[in-house]
């Protein structure tokens, strides 16, 4: 009964990560606004910048690999291959991240050294979106780093709980 | 196997346990990472670069302006070098744990475990501050037509050599440092 609830468990976390990194790739690739200046009307992007660029390929990677996780019957030897492309899948997320808030920090509040001036003024809705997908990741970010650490408890066994 | 290598013998003495070829191999990625992550933090941090413009010509005299381009006016720079200060505190302090607290530490199942908990954990914070990094200097070589953000590195070239050179050799210690992850993690199991 216990391993139910644990598998269960397991799997309401695994959707909601898939959930969270599909939305996140979602909002940031339909994220676009089109807005004039001076007469001249120019059209903001998410595929203007390769940081968001990257945070979609990324979000879209950790969507398909967390789909397919889903399906892993319980009593597969491919487990030990999911804690280390949970590892991996981690590191890609938390890169991703961090590469769209640092242009993102940047269109929000520019960079008066290098005389960037910041286009959230201008474009608030494409702003909010994006950190809307942003909030998204980071909460995929989070319940992959619980996962991660529920496999290596389950599957390492590293504090030697139980006794054989 | 560990566990029993660190019996303690009928006249008091204590077994130390045999060094292994991979816990070799271990210390040696983990000096390398080490060197490399401590290049990149301080070849970031001192990266600085002066330049004066001419702006426009009064008369006959020229007005020019002097700009600086230093690291910490970039968020994402200041990261990077917090994170692999963090990265080359974490290889060091692992190298001493090795060196010196192997026979300190009761449990050694625990320090296996909190090693290489420490090593992933490590792991992520450098790849995320090497991914901040490198678009921010993408930005600065290329620049942003969309968002009318010019580039920068045509004319500090130097800031941006430096800075190109600090986060290559973050990668390689990132690399170095996902290896020395799977070896700990493959040590967590085989002791199991």
């Amino acid at each position: 009964m216990a391993k139910i609830t644990k598998r269960l468990c397991t799997l309401v976390l695994r959707l909601m990560a898939v959930g969270a990194t599909l939305l996140a790739a979602i909002v940031m690739a339909t994220s676009h606004q089109r807005t004039s200046i001076f007469g001249i009307s120019f059209e903001v992007k998410y595929n203007h910048t390769p940081a968001f660029q990257y945070f979609v390929i990324a979000n879209a990677i950790a969507t398909v690999y967390g789909f397919l996780v889903i399906f892993l019957p319980s009593k597969s030897q491919l487990w030990r291959l999911v804690v280390a492309l949970d590892v991996v899948i981690t590191i890609l997320l938390s890169s991703s991240i961090s590469a769209a808030l640092a242009i993102g920090t940047l269109g929000k509040n520019g960079n008066s050294y290098a005389g960037w001036l910041p286009i959230c003024g201008q474009v608030p809705k494409y702003c909010d979106r994006v950190k809307g997908a942003l909030i998204s990741s980071f909460v995929g970010l989070i319940i992959y780093v619980l996962l991660l650490l529920y496999a290596i408890h389950s599957v390492l066994d590293p504090l030697l709980l139980q006794k054989t | 196997m560990a566990r029993e290598n660190a019996q303690k013998l009928e006249d008091g003495t204590e077994l130390v346990p045999v060094r292994k070829p991979m816990d070799w191999t271990i210390v040696v990625l983990r000096v390398v990472a080490f060197l490399a992550t401590v290049s990149a933090t301080v070849v970031m941090a001192i990266n600085k670069e002066t330049k004066s413009i001419v702006v426009a010509t009064v008369g006959t005299t020229p007005l020019s302006v002097t700009l600086t381009a230093k690291f910490h006016h970039t968020p994402a720079n200041v990261y990077f070098v917090i994170a692999n200060g963090f990265a080359s505190f974490h290889n060091l302090f692992m190298m001493a744990v090795h060196f010196f607290g192997d026979h300190t530490f009761k449990d050694k199942g625990l320090q296996l475990v909190i090693v290489a908990i420490l090593d992933m954990t490590n792991v992520a914070l450098l790849s995320s501050g090497d991914g901040a990094a490198t678009f921010m200097a993408q930005l600065g070589k290329k620049g942003n037509s969309h968002a009318r953000w010019n580039k920068i590195c045509d004319k500090f070239e130097k800031f941006c050599d430096h800075a190109g050179g600090a986060i290559i050799a973050s990668y390689i210690g990132l690399l170095l440092l996902l290896v020395i992850t799977v070896l700990s993690i493959v040590k967590l199991l085989k002791r199991n």
